[in-house]
């Protein structure tokens, strides 16, 4: 995490968010301004209450929705200037397990990008065995189940492995461990940010967890009512004495265990 | 006599008539199918022409059917020949279980999954066939089911209009006041009925999505 946070600065940011408002159609500003940017091999997790904005940013990104005023430049082209198909092939999205196909094997589930992309069957294979492998699943046993034949954590691994399955330089994960019980979501966000070190991914991720993003986040972006309210590393964050960002770090060494301080 | 016998020494008869049944049946299901699933992808697209396709389907559906096959008769094209009018007439009733059943089941396909199909960068056709069409289908053929066994039974009315079929016994039955007759022609069409829904729905519980 170190090598990534102390990236020289003046590389082009491969997300920018540039005074990005969004508001639905019956006027309802649901994004207000917001501004960020994310470089190369970074992790900026979006932290905040329900409501408060953290996943129509995420859904910005891949174009699944079209900013009302302001800009979303991935690798410096607006996203309204992509192809959003070609856009949303390039970026890799992983949402709570129940984004599985339900009527594809988990080797099908990997493979639709792929296929999408009109790979050999042999070099399709190939990639989803090295996946499953990759998030610790074994490729003969899981590769032809069905995602109701799998545990909650199971169809997690599954989830990450196909947002990776074309090799896309951007991931984003909108709550990505939500649905887990404790262990095992510390397990699997241990897994992700093993691989995340090796694979150098530009990550944005949703959470409404204080611990999670200060285990997975190289920053951390507070958002409030559509709003950012300020983007911080980790260790600023638990230094912090913003009185929204301390009651955070209050109710974490209340509930969710001491973790801060490394 | 007993109703076997009957039965029996009229077996070709009621076995010409049954085949005839089933084929105003099976085109009437082929065409129904062809138009109705497309509409009912339509109507999930454009769902402002969801009232008028729908409300169009559910006013065809109100017409007694003998009257609707009487209507249909003064048509040029239609009512020279009495098979093709019962088909047209049939397929109207046929519609709008297909129509309704196809939207319903692609409309009810989880949100989530419809959204990662989007976000992976599926065009709206690849979702349609690989995701909605798949996870719907059993929806679907609750449908086609229903409106087989619905056909079926209208159907007996199309020989109102001499297009043969069963309906022929229970009509000439009925004039003659036999009962022996009428049932040649109501229980053969009670058990392709009951046949139909037992195949279909088997077939409907196989293609349920996941578990």
């Amino acid at each position: 995490m170190s090598s990534t946070a102390n990236r020289p600065p003046g590389n082009e940011p491969v997300i920018e968010f540039r005074q990005v408002s969004f508001r639905l159609n019956g006027g309802q500003e649901l994004l207000k301004a917001v501004s960020f940017r994310v470089q190369s091999g970074e992790t900026l997790v979006l932290l905040g209450r329900s409501g408060a904005g953290k996943t129509t940013a995420l859904k910005l990104i891949n174009r699944l929705l079209e900013p009302s005023s302001g800009a979303v430049l991935i690798e410096g082209r607006s996203t309204i200037a992509w192809d959003a198909i070609a856009l949303r092939r390039h970026i890799g999205y992983v949402i709570q397990e129940i984004g599985l196909f339900p009527h594809f094997t988990v080797e099908r589930n990997i493979a639709v990008v792929p296929r999408l992309e009109g790979w050999t069957e042999d070099r399709t294979r190939a990639r989803v065995k090295e996946l499953l492998e990759m998030v610790g699943l074994n490729p003969t046993e899981f590769a032809k189940r069905y995602p109701h034949e799998l545990s909650g954590g199971q169809r997690q691994r599954v989830g990450v492995a196909r947002a990776l399955a074309a090799d896309p330089p951007i991931l984003l994960m909108d709550e990505p461990f939500g649905a887990l019980d404790p262990l095992t979501r510390g397990e699997v966000q241990r897994e992700f940010q093993a691989l995340e070190q090796r694979l150098k991914k530009t990550v944005v991720i949703v959470t409404h967890h204080v611990s999670e993003s200060l285990a997975l986040g190289t920053r951390i972006g507070l958002m409030e009512a559509g709003k950012l309210a300020a983007i911080y590393t980790p260790k600023e964050f638990l230094e912090s004495t913003e009185p929204v960002t301390a009651a955070y770090v209050e109710h974490l060494r209340m509930h969710e265990g001491i973790k801060g301080g490394e | 006599m007993s109703l076997l016998e009957y039965f029996l020494r009229h077996q070709r008869e009621i076995l010409q008539a049954t085949v005839e049944h089933v084929w105003l049946v099976g085109v009437t299901m082929v065409l129904s199918v062809a138009i109705g699933v497309p509409l009912g992808i339509l109507v999930t697209r454009r769902p402002w022409l969801s009232r008028p396709i729908l409300g169009g389907a559910n006013i065809a559906e109100t017409i007694p059917s003998l009257a609707l096959f009487g209507f249909l008769l003064p048509v040029p094209w239609l009512g020279g020949r009495a098979d093709r009018l019962a088909i047209v007439a049939l397929t109207l009733y046929a519609l709008l279980p297909i129509i309704r059943n196809t939207s319903a089941g692609i409309t009810g396909v989880d949100a989530a999954v419809r959204e990662a199909a989007r976000g992976m960068g599926m065009t709206d056709g690849q979702i349609l066939i690989q995701v909605e069409l798949p996870l719907s289908l059993s929806t679907v053929l609750a449908g086609v089911r229903v409106a087989t066994v619905l056909t079926i039974g209208i159907a007996t009315i199309a020989a109102a209009v001499g297009a043969g079929g069963l309906g022929e016994f229970i009509f000439r039955g009925l004039a003659m006041v036999n009962n022996q007759l009428i049932l040649a022609g109501a229980i053969p069409a009670a058990l392709l009925a009951l046949g139909a829904d037992f195949l279909l729905g088997t077939l409907e519980r196989r293609l349920r999505p996941g578990r």
